[in-house]
This record gives C-alpha cells, structure tokens and sequence, in this order.
C-alpha cells in the first residue's frame, strides 16, 4: 500500500494532535494526584499524625505492690510472695508438642494441662503467651531456667500474689483478696483503671477489704508501641505507679496464735483489748478456714465444707455475731441504778428463785434462790432476781442508756467485714420494729442480759475496758499506716460516771473470780500482781419451758450442742492497774464459769506475761492439769518470726 | 505505512546503536526502580531480604532484556506483533485451564525462577497488535463501523480472559489502553461520545432503578457496589486498607519521618506494604516531598515516551509508543489514586517500585520497544 506523502503527513499531524491531548490529559490527572497528596498530606498531616499515634500506642497500667499487713511488732501477715508461671509462646516454641514432651521430663505436666495449652495456643495470636503452668515451685522453675535453651518457646515468668503465712489465726481479721468481681466494678462509679487488668486482685474481706485503697497504691503506666495485631513491638516510656502502703496492726501475732490454739475445737471467740488505748491485741474466731485458699480459688468442695460446718468458720463471730449477753450485762444493770441514784450499795433484796411480775414468772438460775442478796453478792454470784427488783426500779430507758455509754449497741470503727451494733432495746425500738409497747417483763429480761437484749464480743470486751478504766475507750485495729500511727489514745474522754459507783462495780467483779462464793473462783489467778476481775455469763438460747422446769432443768450436757447455752466471761487484769480487757463467748459451751472464764483467765495470763505464764499463777490444784494443756498448746503453736527488716 | 516507505538516510547498525539509546528515558526508569530498591529495603526492617535483593536481581535481568529488544529493529516487532498477541492469548486460555490460583485470584504460570502472569504480557501485545492493525489500516477507513469491530474484537477476547480470571483491574486497563490506542489512532470522536453515553447511561440507569419496581440488579450487588465505591462505610472490611493507607501517607506531613522511621507500615497496620501499597511507605518516610518526586520521575517518563513518539514519523512506532505510555500511566495513576483514596482497591502494582516480576519484566520489555522505536526511528525523510 503505497500512501502519499499528503495522506502521511496529515495522518502525522492527527496523531501527534491526539497524542498531545493524551498527555494532557495524562498530566491533568497526575495533578490531581499531586494535589491530594498535597491535601492529605501538608493540609491534613497534623490530624493523620495523630490518628497515627492512636493506632500504635497503647497505654498498658502497671500494677503497683500491694501494700503488707504486720502485727504490732512487725510480723508479717499478709505479704506479697513472687509466684512463678512458665508459659508458651507458641510461635516461638514452633513443634508445640515437641517442647511440651521435653519440658515434660522437667515438670509435671497431666495429660488435661497438654490438651489445655494446645487449645489455648490454637485460640489466641501466635506471639501471645499462653499460661502452662501456674504458682510453680521454685525448684521447678529453676530446672527449667536452666534449660531454657532446649526448650523454644517456653518462659518463665514471676508475678507476685498475696500469701497469708498465719493461715487461720488472721483469716477473719486480715481477710484475702480475690479476683475482681462486676459488682466490684459497678460499686464505684468511676473505678480504678487497674481493676480491669486481668487477674488483679483486691481485698474481698477484712483488713484487706476496708482498707483497700490505702493498700492497694497507685498504677504506674507505660506507653508501648503496638502493631496492627497488638503484638508489643517496643516500649516508649513508663511512669512507675506507687506501691501501696504498709498496715501495722495492733494485734499481737503471737497471743494471736496462742488464743486460736487456746480455744481449739470449740465455736468460739476472743477480743482481747489494751484497756488502756484501745488497741486490739488479738480478736479471735473459731473455727478459722485458711484465706490461701482463697486467694489461689477455692475448690467447690472446700468451700463446701467451710459452708456446711455447724460451727461456721466463715463468720467471724467477734465482730459480726451478736449473743444474748446474759450475766455478763449484769454490769450495765447495776451501774445505770447507781448512776440513777434509785439504789445505794447496801440495798438488799431477796432471792426465793423467782420473780413475779405482771402476771409472769422470772426465774433465778439458782432454783432455790440466794436468800438476801446485796449488790456484791447479786454480782459475784449472778443472782438474777436482785436484777429483776432493779429493773422495775428503773424502768429500760436508764438501763439502755448505761449500756450504750458502756460501748454496747452501737457498732464500733473497727477494718473488719460485717461488723454488727447488737442490739441495746428502747421502747421506741420496740414499737418501731415490732409494733407493740413496752412491757416490764421486757425489761426484766433485758437486765440480766436476754431478752433482746445482744451483743458482739468486740462490744463486751469495749465495755468491760469502759468499767476498768472508766473511758471512752474505742477500739483499734490498725496502729499505723507506712509509719504514721493512726488513732490517739489520750484523746479518750472520761465516761463521766461516778468513781465511787465504778469501783463498786469493780470491787464485785473482783469478788466474781476471787471470792470463794465467786463463780469464776474456779479460774482466779494466784499471782497478786496479776490478779483478775471478771464476770461470768451463760445465756439461754431456747426457753426454758414451766413443764421442764418442774421436771428439772435438763442439764446443757444431755442437750444436742446446738441447743446448749453460751458460755461467756469478760474480765479484765490486773484488778488494780487494768492493762487488758478480754470479751470470751463459747457457743453452746454451756455454763460461763466452766466453759468461758477458764479460756479468758488462760488469755490474760498469756496476755500479761507475753508467752507462757509460770505455774505458780495458778491455783495449786490445777497446776499440773494446765502444766499439760500449755504443752500441748505449744505443740500446735506455729513459729512466729520476728521480721525486723521492712516492716512497717 | 511501512517503515521501508521512508526514504532512510541514516541507521545505526550494530553496538553504534547503543549511542541512539533514549539515555533520559533510561535514567528515569533507573531511578523509579532505584526508589523501589530502597523501599523494599526499608520495609524489610533494613535488610536486603526478602525483598530488595531478589527485586534487584529480577530488574537486572529485565533490563538486559530491554537492552536485547532494543537492539532489535522494530519493524520485526511489528512484524510479529500478530504472534505476539496470539501467544499471549494462548498463555491466557492455559491459565485459565492449568494455572495456580493464590491471592485474590490471580491466576500466572510458575517459571521456576518467576511467576509469569499472562494478563500482563497481554497489556503489551495488545498494544503492539493494535499498533500494528492501525499501521496497515489506511486512514480513511479507520472510522468505517467494519475497520472499527475489528480492534474492538483484538481488545474484548484479552478482556474476557483476564476478566474470568477474575481481575477487573487488569481487565479495565486492557479496555482503556486498547481505547487509547484506537483514539490516538484517528477514531472518529462520535464512536467515543457514543461509547461514553452509553456507559454513563447505563450507570445512570442502574442507580436510578434502585429501589424502584424495575430495580436492575439484585439488593446485594447494589451493597457490593456502595462499599466499592464508598470503603469508608465498611471500616474493617474494605475500607481497613483505605483508612490505614491514609493514615500512613497523611502522617507522613512535608517531610515525612525519616527513611525507615514509618511506623505504620512497619507496624503492620498495612498489608501488601511491599507490594500494591508500597506507595504509603514511600509518603509516610519521605513525606509530600518523596510521594511528588516519584510521581515528577513517573510524569517525566510518560512525557519522554510522548517526545518519542512525537519525534518518530513511523506510525507503528508512534501508536505503539503512546500505547505503552498509556499502559504505564494506568498503572501508576490507578495505583496512586487506590491509596490515596480515590479510587477502589484493585490489585495494580506501583511499576518498577512493588515487588514483583511480571509487572516489572513486562514493562521493561516494553521500554525496549520503546528504545527499538527510538534508535530506528526513519531520519531524514521527507514529507
């Protein structure tokens, strides 16, 4: 085909003219590229910079260390131990099945744990660590440190957790800590960020519980740098949180331990109270249970136990459960009739064992009654219907008034969990809460303690340090925090009762353990400097019905345990210089003088010597009984070490 | 218009062609591929591996292959340009029956050395048949409706191949180079206008369907075309790429973070980082001032290839020249275009900068033929 040379060269011009229109066309466009990149980049950079910095940094909270629990002179109660994890990274570890068989030779690992892991490891990113083993031993994770180069994968890794080394002894004051549960998280409304890091743990009960805050510090953050699938790639900076301060309790450790050991099998507790500044020396309840347990997670059938034991070990019955005071009310009877001045000491009544009051029968314990009975002797000996004359002398509003100045019905401020006021009766509770008046029998019943009348060990052993010392005296359990003691014991104000009435009072309690005819005589201390003033007390829980009673009371021995009556015993010692105030209540121990004043004179004793009193403290008689009891005592007392380093 | 129809006074023969090469040409090429180089290196955490070392190997052998094609007078390209295409066909029908299938699709041939994906061979062969049908067309038929079906047939059955594929990216390229090629051809502009109405038309009438009683396409597809066309409304599906992308480029500011200080390729927060969204390393690093001078050099080589083609009096040399700076265009312009946002993700890599082999090969091939037109361009003829 042969052109022209016109047809070519037109052919030419066209081209080049389509050509030129096409790179037009071409540079347009990559204009318009230009200017996005200008608009993406110089007009909008600030704002994808900072969209940027989102999508890589993460902020990543730092738990602080739990601040740790002492007793009074520094030893430790609640502390942070390192519990070591081995774990898997299973894109590091390559043969999943390879490593876990050779780390199989090193440490136990049950067929369950193996299926486990290889689910875990399937389940997650291949760069996050999978947990095979948790709270392993040292030597176990030290075999496996050292062969770390043989094993792809596998780390080692310490965290710390919360160990109680006095197990039960402290499981109802200073409590555990446990995982965080949502009604933790919905109680606040704006919750510590470090309550959702997995497996943190705060205080669930007790000491932990109340003063978690205080213990729990603050956290510390670090920015980290993250790729698209969170793998942490580097860290950018971190600020360090702060630990959590440390907690001096006053409780004494060891008298701790020893009143734990003293009150064995029984259902029972102890509050022993400086009675000079308040402070709590031990505050014991049994059966315990060991909060460990707690913190590791306790197993269905462990906790099943705990909860189905008739003595309840959960509870923790010094603060949280009130009884029927009983005799040991007696106190708060006799000195709201002083203090009214509608009695003198001398006054006498007598006893023929019952007491008629509109139309009802109220009956001595001593069904053959005491004969005339004067102020002392209704104490010492626990008539009841001497109090029977006071109350209807008095009339409840002067004795219920004597008793909350005594400390008992009102809940007092003490770090434990479920601390309960009692119960001190007014008519215009009465009427509130039960809708009927007040009638007399009510407060007949009330003066020897039952009826509605309850109260705490905690608040007994207030009120006995009160009628020591004549002082406000409250309670105290934490003596300082990281240093700074907390509370002041001169700030306690007199009670404002007259000191006449008060030693009277004394000088019968006094009587109750030293005197012959006395119903704690059986548990008096023989060392003068020592000597004990105290008050027995035995309080009904069923009711005695007139058929029974014609037959004869039924004696608490033949009675299943759960229908025998509480023992109790306060006291306090030295009778001329009060140091310490103990509240003793055995559930259906039976009768005070013989199932409670024997525990709470132990207590004292152990108390005012700081360890093992000598023999010749106690009666004659008795000696080589309680030469045996302290050593098999001894022989369940744990060690208790002195940590004087960092303690609080 | 046959080459031979020029009265030729000069042409270079032996290695004396080397000194007719399009030195600039080759210089721009060079440093695109030389940036793809040190961003492969960059996104490997710097290191030669996996990326750099093999890209560089591969660019090497590509460019003794474009010294070879070259060297090579282009009217035996032309001359067998026809085979050409019907190769590529045939590589295209062995695909679609024996190829490997991976990623997205895309189907290609394991050479052993490389992996040879036919439907980028077809990009240049088209070119070259097409360059070739409208060399021996005369001029006065390139507008009758019969001269027209043919090139339409020469560019629908690569389409149709590469579309089961499936690859709508590589198939719209195929459409709009082949367009291209007849439009600086001398097509009558009413064929385009027709084509264009037709097209808007059509897009028109689908959208405005919606909803309605004659709705055209099913509830589904209209969905599928709303994240296609808007990713923003699928944030972790389609849209994941775009909005990382622009946070990449978009964080990159003026002057970018620094070589190797990107830390949203780096940290993974972009796949095929290496590959089609390579660009976003290259804006996060180097900021606007690296993202404009690639795009300058990319610019600067379309309008060579122009100037070369303007210069040579050879029509098969010119169409073929302007159709394969169309090619390289797209693939650049949609590329861009896919990470900053403007346009869908479709799978078209960054020429001579994402790593890969057949693109590369491809393209350098095409350079070639671009340097044979260049050194055997007619001189001296008269008009």
């Amino acid at each position: 085909m042969k052109r022209t040379p016109a047809e070519t060269a037109t052919n030419w011009r066209k081209l080049t003219r389509r050509g030129l229109l096409i790179g037009g066309v071409q540079v347009g466009f990559a204009g318009v590229l230009a200017w996005r990149m200008q608009d993406l980049q110089v007009d909008q950079a600030d704002q994808y910079r900072l969209l940027a910095d989102e999508n890589r940094i993460n902020v990543r909270l730092i738990p602080p260390a739990r601040g740790e629990i002492y007793d009074r002179n520094g030893v430790i109660l609640a502390k942070n131990e390192p519990s070591y994890r081995i774990t898997i990274i299973p894109e590091d570890a390559g043969d999943i099945d390879h490593v876990l068989r050779k780390l199989g030779y090193l440490v136990y690992l049950s067929d369950d744990d193996i299926k486990r892991i290889k689910t875990e490891a399937k389940r997650s990113a291949p760069f996050l660590p999978v947990t095979v083993l948790n709270r392993v031993t040292w030597d176990d994770i030290s075999r496996v440190a050292v062969n770390s180069p043989a094993l792809p994968g596998i780390a080692t890794e310490v965290g710390l957790s919360r160990q109680y080394p006095l197990e039960k002894n402290f499981a109802h004051v200073v409590g555990y800590v446990g995982p965080v549960s949502e009604r933790d998280l919905q109680r606040s409304e704006d919750p510590d960020p470090l309550l959702r890091i997995p497996r943190f743990q705060i205080g669930k009960v007790g000491v932990e519980a109340k003063y978690e805050t205080t213990l729990r510090g603050r956290a510390g953050a670090k920015r980290v740098e993250v790729n698209a699938l969170g793998r942490v790639m580097r860290e950018l900076d971190r600020r360090e949180g702060t630990a959590g301060a440390n907690l001096q309790l006053t409780i004494d450790a060891k008298l701790q331990a020893y009143t734990t050991a003293r009150l064995g099998s029984e259902s029972a507790s102890v509050v022993v109270m400086d009675c000079t500044n308040g402070d709590i020396l031990s505050i014991a309840s049994v059966p315990g249970y060991d909060p460990n347990k707690f913190v590791r997670g306790i197993s269905y059938a462990d906790y099943g136990m705990l909860r189905d034991n008739d003595h309840r070990p959960l509870a923790s019955k010094t603060v949280q459960d009130a009884y029927p005071p009983g005799s040991t009310f007696k106190m708060v009877t006799v000195l709201a009739a002083l203090e009214a001045g509608l009695i003198t000491p001398k006054e006498t009544f007598y006893c023929p064992g019952h007491f008629d009051v509109s139309g009802r029968r109220f009956h001595c314990w001593k069904s053959g009654g005491h004969g005339n009975v004067d102020l002392e002797a209704s104490l010492r000996e626990s008539c009841d219907v001497y109090y029977y004359e006071l109350a209807v002398k008095v009339g409840i509003d002067v004795i219920s008034d004597m008793a909350f100045r005594l400390g008992l019905g009102i809940s007092h401020d003490i770090p434990m969990s479920a601390v309960t006021s009692g119960l001190i009766p007014t008519r215009d509770w009465k009427e509130r809460v039960r809708g009927t008046d007040w009638v007399v029998g009510d407060t007949v019943n009330a003066s020897i303690g039952q009826g509605f009348v309850s109260s705490s060990p905690l608040q007994l052993a207030v009120m006995t340090a009160r009628l020591a010392s004549g002082k406000m005296i409250n309670p105290r359990l934490v003596k300082s925090i990281d240093g700074v003691p907390q509370g002041d014991a001169s700030t306690f104000a007199d009670m404002g009762i007259n000191e006449n009435n008060l030693r009277f009072v004394r000088r019968a309690m006094f009587a109750v353990s030293n005197d012959r005819k006395g119903t704690a005589y059986g548990s008096r201390i023989i060392d003068d400097a020592y000597r004990l003033a105290g008050k027995t007390g035995t309080s009904q829980v069923r009711n005695i019905t007139e058929a029974e009673r014609r037959q004869g009371v039924t004696s608490n021995a033949d009675l299943p345990w759960n229908r025998r009556d509480h023992a109790l015993f306060v006291n306090y010692a030295p009778f001329d210089n009060p140091k310490i105030a103990v509240a003793t209540v055995v559930e259906h121990g039976g009768g005070g003088s013989a199932a409670a004043a024997p525990i709470g004179r132990d207590i004292t004793l152990q108390a005012l010597y700081g360890g093992t009193p000598p023999l010749s403290a106690y009666p004659a008689k008795d000696r080589a009984r309680i030469a045996k009891q302290q050593e098999d005592i001894a022989a369940i007392l744990p060690t208790i070490e002195i940590e004087t380093q960092d303690r609080a | 218009m046959s080459y031979l129809e020029y009265r030729v006074r000069t042409v270079p023969t032996g290695f004396r062609k080397i000194l007719y090469f399009n030195w600039g040409l080759l210089l721009l090429i060079l440093a695109a591929a030389a940036v793809g180089f040190i961003m492969l290196f960059s996104v490997a955490g710097g290191s030669m591996t996996p990326w750099a070392d093999p890209q560089i190997k591969r660019f090497l052998i590509g460019l003794i292959g474009m010294f070879i094609i070259a060297m090579i007078p282009i009217w035996f390209w032309r001359n067998v340009s026809g085979v050409a295409y019907l190769m590529s066909l045939g590589l295209l029908v062995f695909v679609e029956l024996f190829g490997t299938t991976g990623m997205g699709a895309q189907r290609w041939i394991d050479l052993g050395f490389m992996r040879l994906q036919p439907s980028e061979f077809a990009k240049i062969t088209l070119v070259m048949v097409m360059a070739a049908y409208y060399d021996w067309l005369p001029a006065d038929r390139v507008s009758k409706p019969l001269w027209v079906i043919i090139p339409v047939i020469l560019i629908l059955v690569p389409v149709a191949l590469v579309l089961k594929q499936p690859d709508l990216g590589t198939s719209l390229l195929l459409l709009i180079a082949g367009a291209t090629v007849m439009f600086v051809a001398g097509l009558h502009w009413a064929y385009f206008a027709t084509v264009i109405a037709a097209g808007v038309g059509a897009i028109f009438a689908v959208f405005q369907s919606r909803g309605t009683d004659w709705q055209l396409l099913k509830d589904y597809q209209y969905r599928r075309i709303d994240t296609f066309l808007d990713p923003a409304s699928d944030p972790l599906g389609a849209g994941y790429h775009i909005t990382q992308s622009k946070i990449a480029l978009g964080s990159g500011g003026w002057a970018g973070r620094g070589f190797m200080q990107g830390t949203q390729t780096r940290l993974n927060f972009l796949p095929e980082k290496h590959t089609d969204f390579i660009f976003t390393t290259i804006a996060e690093e180097f900021g606007f001032v690296g993202g404009i001078s690639l795009l300058v050099i990319y610019v600067l080589i379309v309008l060579f290839c122009l100037a070369s083609a303007m210069k040579t009096r050879d029509r098969f040399s010119s169409i073929l020249i302007i159709g394969i700076a169309m090619t390289f265009f797209l693939f650049f312009a949609v590329n861009m275009s896919m990470v900053m946002g403007l346009a869908p993700v479709v799978g078209v890599p960054l020429p001579l900068v994402s790593y890969g082999g057949s693109a590369m090969l491809v393209l350098l091939g095409a350079f070639g033929l671009v340097q044979s037109a260049h050194i055997h361009r007619p001189r001296g003829v008269s008009k």
